[in-house]
């Protein structure tokens, strides 16, 4: 119990001391405990920037559809309009038809494109203080190895208030880890590392689904994110590290090698 | 009626005739899969089948089928082979019978799509055949790629007969800027054909390679990357969307031009800036389709902006329908209001294709029901009712008889209902997180309502699309005979007798200085 208590503690003093570190390096300007904590959430910039990209293209669609309903309406064939008048373009209001909207159509790309690729990196940028976790993706399960040697299947714990990364691979065909809570996905695959990051702040439980088409059973793929308030993923993690020592204990000799392996699996094809 | 003078013909009319039976066959095949896997889906858990395999089967049938046998056939099968040498006045296409190859090729194709269904391990591969999926399944992927090789290269010989036709045999006086906006828009069809299918030939080439004769081109312990596949499948199967957009689009300006019987909205800045456009950029945007394959970080971002940039020629095209639109004389008969209706579709499809451009935003909705709600929009579902509405346009040219209003326009309705239906809420679910190619949403009960809607807006749809084509049957065999330019267009395939016989007009015509295709007159 005492030992449990400490160990968290101990975390959260790490946890906190790393954070101070990291974040006086990264912004030395604002100092502060705020400033410990800022990391670009791609989930909430996802948020914003759909919500933004949605009011967006509704305007412009909306704008589209009424003039079309309106040009549909004034045009109907009607007595006194049998035969369609729609004006000769000159050549320059040819060519000013065509370069405005290209001018017009590009600006809001080049707008577009901007801000979706500063959320591009922070989906792409890892924060400095994570978790870092490795996934093996498999037909039909979803296997975590931990830094210390913990595995889990299905079940990714994490604590409240880290950063997690998954370095990912596969031993058999594509997969695609997919929180929709966290609004992330990539895929994996074999002979490849890929990665994602997601920034759990809550304790609960987010689903994890499969979003890349995997076989028969595809459709049921599916694990969870289980985020823990730090003490108790502690507690949890002290666990796990009691039965990995105690399911090592008898064959020695075997035990580090087999724990290392899909580390350094994964680390040679980086 | 002589069976033997139809599969032995050369005549291009009857060629064409023969693609559009085959792909609206193929149509109602893979839209009987669509129906089946909707009523899967209609519950939680099991419902008409209790094997997800079963199922995989009809959602590999079901997206292969609509795009190979039913969208390119129809598009650059029928209507190219049909109105091309009409609209520039030639006796018929430049090799007649490479043409005939090309539509048994095309049948041959097919009928192996079909045997699907009574193979003892069907390709469960999805149509785009990922490995190593593919190569590790029981299922057949052999009969994925011989289907996919038939078909493409019966699109090839299509292709070379099309630009050969349209450089040497126009008539006299029809110069490169009066051709009909659909032969422009179909000739680059044919030209993306021509570049980008061998592609997709390699690669599902190299597929059965791995598979059956155990190279290692997609087997990472052997030295090959998984992602090759993918690019080589995307850098074809990106600009086939414009081989099915182009020719569909192109459909959608020849009714809205007669049926409104107005000259083109800026003619030029359509044809160079809109289809040239989709030519120029379409070779390098595929990378969006595996934004989040793990490919290398540099080419999403510099997709991404090739990927917007799409949205200019498109745009450009956009303006033109809705321009032509203006001060014209619309006449709301079936293939107008299935034309319009591609205009409502294509805008909420191509703008809901925005967010899937940027690689931040794709992250979060990639493979979920959103993107295949945006493609039914913007490809699926435009493009068929373009082909429909095309169908209803030259009916009376095809046949010479008339299809029946009332029915016709009931029909487009239930689809229209039918589609926004199933679709919209489509878009809203994969939003929230449903994943695509789901057998079974066990860990997602709270879209079961959501799914039942769909399915109910899918048999709308379904009952919409059967009307038109009972609709087709029944004016093919009574209709009342139709006039041989029933909607008053001066385009040339509408100046000769219907139907057109074997050589199209007595004396090959000619045009004037001062005729255009879009040059409609009172009468």
């Amino acid at each position: 119990m005492l030992k449990k208590k400490f160990t968290a503690i101990a975390l959260g003093l790490t946890l906190s001391a790393s954070s101070l570190l990291a974040s006086a390096s990264a912004e030395p300007a604002s100092a502060g405990a705020a400033a410990a904590a800022k990391i670009n959430d791609p989930a909430k910039g996802w948020d914003t920037l759909w919500y933004h990209v949605i009011r967006d293209i509704s305007i412009i669609g909306v704008l589209f559809a009424l003039v079309t309903a309106w040009f549909i309406w004034q045009s109907r064939r009607r007595p006194g309009n049998e035969v369609g008048a729609s004006p000769k373009l000159s050549a320059a209001s040819a060519v000013g038809w065509t370069v405005i909207p290209i001018f017009v159509f590009l600006s809001i790309d080049l707008y577009t494109a901007a801000n979706g690729w500063v959320l591009w990196n922070h989906y792409r940028d890892v924060p400095a203080q994570r978790m870092e976790v490795k996934l093996e993706s498999g037909m039909y399960s979803w296997d975590y190895t931990y830094a210390n040697g913990v595995r889990t299947q299905n079940e990714l714990i994490v604590p409240a208030g880290t950063p997690v990364v998954l370095r990912m691979t596969s031993r058999d065909t594509l997969h695609s880890h997919y929180i929709p809570d966290f609004r992330v996905k990539e895929d994996s695959m074999p002979g490849r590392v890929t990665y994602l990051w997601f920034n759990p702040e809550k304790p609960g439980e987010h689903i994890v689904t499969c979003a890349e088409y995997c076989g028969v059973m595809h459709g049921y793929m599916a694990g969870r994110v289980i985020v823990k308030a730090p003490e108790e993923y502690a507690a949890w993690m002290q666990q796990e590290e009691t039965k990995l020592a105690a399911a090592n204990a008898p064959a020695v000799a075997e035990a580090p090698a087999e724990v290392a392996k899909p580390a350094a699996k994964a680390t040679k094809k980086i | 009626m002589n069976l033997k003078e139809w599969i032995f013909t050369t005549d291009h009319k009857r060629v064409g005739v023969l693609y559009l039976i085959g792909s609206i066959a193929a149509f109602g095949i893979a839209g009987i899969m669509a129906l089946l896997m909707r009523a899967e889906l209609s519950t939680l858990g099991p419902t008409i089948t209790s094997n997800p395999a079963t199922y995989n089967v009809w959602l590999y049938t079901h997206g292969a089928v609509m795009i190979l046998g039913f969208q390119i056939p129809a598009l650059t099968g029928f209507f190219a082979n049909y109105c091309i040498p009409l609209m520039i006045g030639a006796k018929d296409v430049a090799f007649p019978r490479v043409n005939a190859l090309s539509v048994w090729l095309f049948y041959v194709g097919v009928i192996l799509a079909c045997l699907t269904f009574f193979l003892p391990d069907p390709p469960d591969v999805m149509w785009t055949g990922y490995p190593p999926y593919s190569i590790m399944t029981t299922g057949n992927t052999a009969m994925y790629s011989f289907t996919v090789l038939i078909l493409g290269f019966a699109s090839i010989i299509g292709g070379v007969n099309f630009l050969t036709t349209v450089a040497y045999m126009r008539a006299p006086g029809l110069t490169l800027n009066k051709l009909n906006i659909f032969v422009w828009c179909t000739l680059a069809a044919f030209v993306l054909q021509l570049i980008f299918v061998p592609v997709l030939g390699t690669a599902v080439t190299l597929i059965s390679m791995d598979k059956y004769l155990g190279t290692h081109f997609f087997d990472p312990a052997a030295g090959g990357d998984v992602l090759t596949y993918q690019n080589l499948f995307w850098f074809y199967s990106h600009p086939a969307v414009y081989v099915i957009f182009l020719p569909f689009i192109g459909v959608v300006y020849e009714i809205i031009t007669a049926h409104s019987k107005n000259m083109v909205f800026n003619y030029k800045m359509v044809v160079y800036g809109g289809v040239g456009g989709i030519v120029a950029l379409s070779g390098v945007v595929w990378v969006h389709h595996l934004y989040v394959s793990g490919m290398a970080d540099w080419l999403r971002i510099g997709q991404m902006i090739t990927t917007l940039m799409i949205s200019i020629p498109v745009g450009l095209m956009m303006i033109g329908l809705i321009g032509t639109l203006y001060k014209g004389s619309i006449a709301f008969t079936t293939p107008m209001l299935y034309a319009l209706g591609v205009v409502f579709l294509f805008l909420i499809g191509g703008l809901t294709g925005v967010p899937l451009a940027l690689p931040s935003l794709t992250i979060g909705v990639s493979d979920t029901y959103y993107v295949v709600g945006h493609f039914h929009y913007v490809m699926a579902v435009a493009g068929t009712f373009a082909i429909f509405g095309g169908v209803y346009h030259w009916f009376p040219k095809v046949t010479g008889k008339m299809y029946n209003e009332f029915w016709g326009k009931l029909g487009f309705w239930l689809t229209f209902i039918g589609v926004n239906i199933t679709f919209w809420i489509m878009m809203d679910v994969g939003v929230k997180g449903m994943p695509r190619r789901y057998y079974d949403y066990a860990h997602f009960p709270q879209f079961e309502s959501a799914h039942q809607w769909m399915t109910v807006g899918a048999a709308i749809l379904g009952v919409g699309f059967a009307l038109a084509v009972l609709n087709w049957i029944m004016g093919a065999i009574n209709g009342k005979k139709a006039l041989d330019n029933p909607w008053g267009s001066p385009s040339l395939e509408w100046s000769t007798v219907s139907p057109p016989p074997h050589g199209n007009w007595p004396t090959p015509p000619s045009v004037s200085e001062d005729w255009h295709p879009y040059g409609f007159k009172k009468d």
